[in-house]
């Protein structure tokens, strides 16, 4: 990162039908939104330049959020409060930006120290999410889809609610994991860090990052391994609530806390 | 946040689900219910295609204009959603409100190529039209075509109810007052369609009928009532700087073919090449106010947050102001880091400047469209290029550091011989000869050019809509030799050459100058599998030659049969301006190898004059500036 230009950080929500917006999609729609902001964000050099602008820990295609984060240069700034207000007029329905933060001089990028995540699972296999799988069309034919809302269903979910509190009891808990080479067995009870049920969700907060990372899904899986239940990714809905770092008295803390708001 | 038409299951098994939600930058969004009038327009190709094409942009702004008026987009379902739509009976439906296209009053489909007719078929099914427009009723919207192919719209003229021939700013203002006072009366469906026939520049297929003779040509096309027009003039914008054009273009979240602003600067073309119906079809020749083009560029690059910008035209080099406007572009989009693209410019001092500023002369190359190999065959198809402007034109681009040169041609144009496709690889060695006459330290490495030759295709509306298409065998003799000759010259290692094949092209002849009878064999091709036939990985020429034979069509009676000069064709009915009186004596010059001057040089009386404006009436202008 050069020294002429003020480094920030900033924090958005991935919400709605956003969440079918891959990661580098996402990028350039926000490279979009600055521009029409009026934003003075800075540029590399060269014969092709772009603007300077790097993100956290990616989010998976499908899931939503309300923490994530992506690190920008700028040339200069305006007050925090004048920035999201300037760049969440260029949002559509489903993101938006929460906040924005000066970084010291010698800060970190955000995907070097991005340690955990903290998500909320819920259930989505009884929901009438779309306009159309339920057969409603117009062919009344037994050909139609029908997905029929399903007792057992519910009663799936309140078995894997059971199963939470006694997982991390477990020695290890063992899952599949595929890497590019082979799949094999893992532990993976050193990245869950805390799981718990919460209104009728599971509550997860995770390892994430270049040192362990661990997916929600993977927690998912394990409970449905525990409970006989197979696992079937379209039955739940997964929602990042924050990203955090290891702060430097060793605790998992916002990013949000590494730098300061301008005012 | 609104639900969406597929489950969170669908959308998330198939490739690209962003083409399927909506929700873009600068979409319009009203209330359907608070509207008279829902239109949904369609490019029936897939997303990424669609959401590049300016026509729909310019179209969807416009309608929305209208506050009685709602228009939402639609776009071919790749098919791996296809797929799953039939399997559950999901109808196609619209990315604004995610509402089925059967709800919709209107249904606009754009025909940009003839490779897309098949995807015409796969939209009206998965909407649950009925596909032969005369098996729709009260319930189904009407279903319009509007674009180049509907200047021949024969081929498909049992799918639509309406084609909209011209440029569509003009007319949909009156086709939608009509609408709303012919459903306040409660008209039936074949009486409306029969009042939108008598407004200017629409064609009614079912208010028309045609015989034909022994032979298999037209004999006769005539319409069934006295108060249906019997000729169609296309509508044209004569008040250019006038018309609306969309300052906030949609802007999508992946990444489509033309990514970027797309600013049309001009309409129609001064040329007069003998193979372009463009050039034919958008006369008379019009151009933008340089001024009005300024300001829209800073609108949209704002509207957009885009980082790169182009021009539209058919030749640029002829927009009169070019100059000016490209020096004020470099200014301007240089400071909001705005990458400049420019659509091939006759290279000469002026455009070599601009591309330096533009673009890394290491990596672009250099681009000319001789089109033919010898002159004497561009003296018969008007391309007024000389091997003396080429090559003056690549030296100087040689000695400012450029390396790279791309070169258009065609294969099976009319009267082309073998010494004709020969002088394609003689006219690429040497201008790789030019290239190493100059003094090493003046030049930059090792020069690289690549040749392509496209299959002529005759289009309707030119004066080769009278010659035959070369028939494929023959043609890809022709581009092997061609490639052989190419491996024979000095300096083959510099040179590369590819040709398009064949089966694509053949299709596209028959259908460019085809008649109702074709209809039956796209809809049994369609319903053998047949989608997607502009996408190489689809494209099945099995199953077309199938759908040919079980209809008993022979197809070299639309591609390698020259037409004789009283034949009557399918699209003579309509009016474009330029005369077939006109087209006629261009293809006899074409003959006898003479050449046409270009509208600013001299008038030729083509016709387009008629419409009162544009180029045709420019102050007797000498255009020695631009040539």
């Amino acid at each position: 990162m050069s020294e002429e230009t003020l480094k920030v950080r900033i924090k958005y929500a991935k919400t709605g039908v956003l969440k079918y917006i891959g990661h580098l999609d996402l990028m350039r729609f926000f490279q979009k939104a600055v521009k029409r902001a009026e934003l003075d964000i800075a540029y590399s050099q060269g014969f092709s330049p772009h603007q300077l602008m790097s993100f956290a820990a990616p989010l998976a295609l499908g899931v939503t959020s309300e923490g994530e984060y992506f690190d920008a240069q700028f040339n200069s700034l305006i007050s925090s409060d004048e920035f999201v207000r300037r760049l969440n007029e260029q949002m559509v329905d489903g993101i938006y930006v929460k906040d924005v933060i000066l970084l010291p001089e010698k800060a970190k990028k955000a995907m070097a120290l991005v340690a955990a995540s903290d998500y909320i699972i819920s259930f989505k296999g009884n929901s009438n999410d779309s306009l159309f799988t339920k057969g409603v069309s117009n062919d009344d034919s037994d050909n139609a889809s029908v997905k029929l809302p399903d007792d057992s269903n519910i009663k799936k979910w309140d078995r894997l609610l059971d199963a939470v509190p006694h997982l991390l009891e477990k020695e290890t808990i063992e899952v599949f994991r595929k890497t590019k080479k082979n799949e094999k067995v893992e532990d993976i009870k050193k990245g869950i860090y805390k799981l718990e049920v919460r209104d009728n969700n599971i509550y997860m907060f995770l390892a994430t990052g270049s040192e362990y990372n661990l997916k929600p899904e993977s927690v998912i899986e394990a409970l449905c391994n525990e409970t006989g239940i197979d696992y079937n990714k379209f039955d739940y809905g997964i929602h990042r609530i924050e990203t955090y770092y290891k702060n430097d008295e060793g605790k998992l803390v916002s990013l949000l806390e590494t730098g300061t708001r301008i005012v | 946040m609104d639900r969406l038409a597929l489950s969170d299951e669908i959308l998330m098994s198939i490739e690209k689900p962003a083409r399927y939600i909506g929700n873009e930058v600068n979409m319009v969004r009203k209330n359907p219910d608070e509207v008279d009038i829902r239109f949904v327009m369609c490019f029936p190709d897939v997303y990424e295609i669609g959401m590049s094409h300016l026509g729909i942009q310019i179209l969807y702004d416009t309608f929305n204009r209208r506050d009685d008026v709602y228009c939402e987009r639609v776009y071919s379902p790749w098919p791996d959603l296809d797929k799953i739509m039939r399997e559950r009976s999901i109808p196609l439906f619209s990315l604004e409100t995610q509402s089925p296209i059967k709800d919709f009053d209107f249904l606009g489909i754009t025909l940009q190529y003839e490779m897309c007719y098949t995807n015409i078929l796969q939209i009206l099914e998965l909407s649950n039209i009925p596909i032969y427009a005369k098996d729709r009723s009260l319930e189904d919207p009407i279903v319009f075509g509007g674009g180049p192919c509907s200047y021949n719209p024969e081929p498909i003229a049992d799918f639509f109810d309406v084609f909209y021939i011209g440029e569509g700013e003009t007319r949909y203002d009156d086709v939608f007052d009509l609408y709303k006072q012919m459903r306040a009366d409660g008209l039936s469906r074949e009486d409306m369609l029969h009042k939108i026939s008598q407004i200017p520049g629409m064609y009614v297929p079912l208010m028309y009928d045609c015989t034909y003779n022994e032979d298999g040509t037209l004999a006769s096309f005539y319409p069934l009532y006295d108060d249906v027009p019997k000729n169609v003039t296309k509508e044209v914008v004569m008040d250019f700087n006038e018309v609306h054009y969309p300052e906030k273009p949609l802007v999508p979240y992946i990444q489509v073919t033309q990514d970027r602003v797309t600013l049309e600067i001009m309409r129609g073309c001064i040329r007069g090449c003998r193979f372009c119906q463009a050039g034919m079809i958008y006369r008379p020749t019009r151009q933008k106010d340089v001024k009005l083009i300024e300001d829209y560029a800073l609108k949209m690059i704002s509207s957009t947050g885009h980082e790169e910008i182009s021009l539209s035209s058919l030749s640029s080099s002829d927009y009169e102001c070019l100059k000016e406007f490209t020096y004020f572009l470099i200014d301007e989009m240089g400071k909001c880091h705005v990458n400049i693209s420019l659509p091939s410019l006759r290279i000469d001092a002026f455009s070599l400047d601009v591309m330096k500023k533009v673009q890394d002369v290491k990596k672009s190359s250099l681009t000319f469209a001789p089109e033919a190999g010898t002159q004497r065959l561009r003296d018969v198809i008007n391309k007024g290029l000389t091997e003396n402007v080429i090559l003056n034109g690549a030296m100087q681009a040689f000695r400012g550091g450029w390396n790279k040169v791309k070169f258009y041609f065609m294969l099976g144009l009319p009267t082309e011989t073998m010494e004709d496709a020969e002088g394609i690889p003689a006219l690429c060695e040497r201008v790789a000869e030019a290239y190493y006459d100059i003094p090493k330290e003046q030049r930059n490495g090792k020069i690289s050019i690549t040749a392509s030759s496209s299959f002529f295709v005759p289009k309707p509306f030119t004066p080769f809509q009278w010659a035959a298409m070369l028939d494929p065998d023959t043609y890809i003799e022709r581009a092997h030799h061609v490639k052989d000759t190419f491996r024979k010259q000095l300096n083959a290692k510099s040179l590369r050459y590819t040709y398009h094949e064949s089966y694509v092209s053949v299709l596209e002849g028959v259908f460019a100058r085809g008649d109702r009878r074709l209809s039956k064999v796209i809809f049994d091709a369609y319903k053998s599998g047949c989608i997607f036939d502009a996408w190489t990985d689809f494209f099945d020429n099995d199953k077309w030659m199938a759908a040919f034979e079980k209809n008993g069509i022979v197809k070299e009676f639309y591609t390698t049969r020259e037409r004789s000069e009283d034949e009557l064709f399918p699209w003579d009915f309509i009016d474009i301006g330029v005369t077939k009186k006109f087209l006629l004596s261009e293809w006899k010059k074409a003959k006898q190898e003479i050449v046409t001057p270009n509208c600013r040089e001299k008038c030729s009386g083509c016709g387009a004059a008629k419409f009162g404006g544009g180029v045709c009436f420019e102050r007797g202008k000498s255009s020695t500036d631009n040539i």
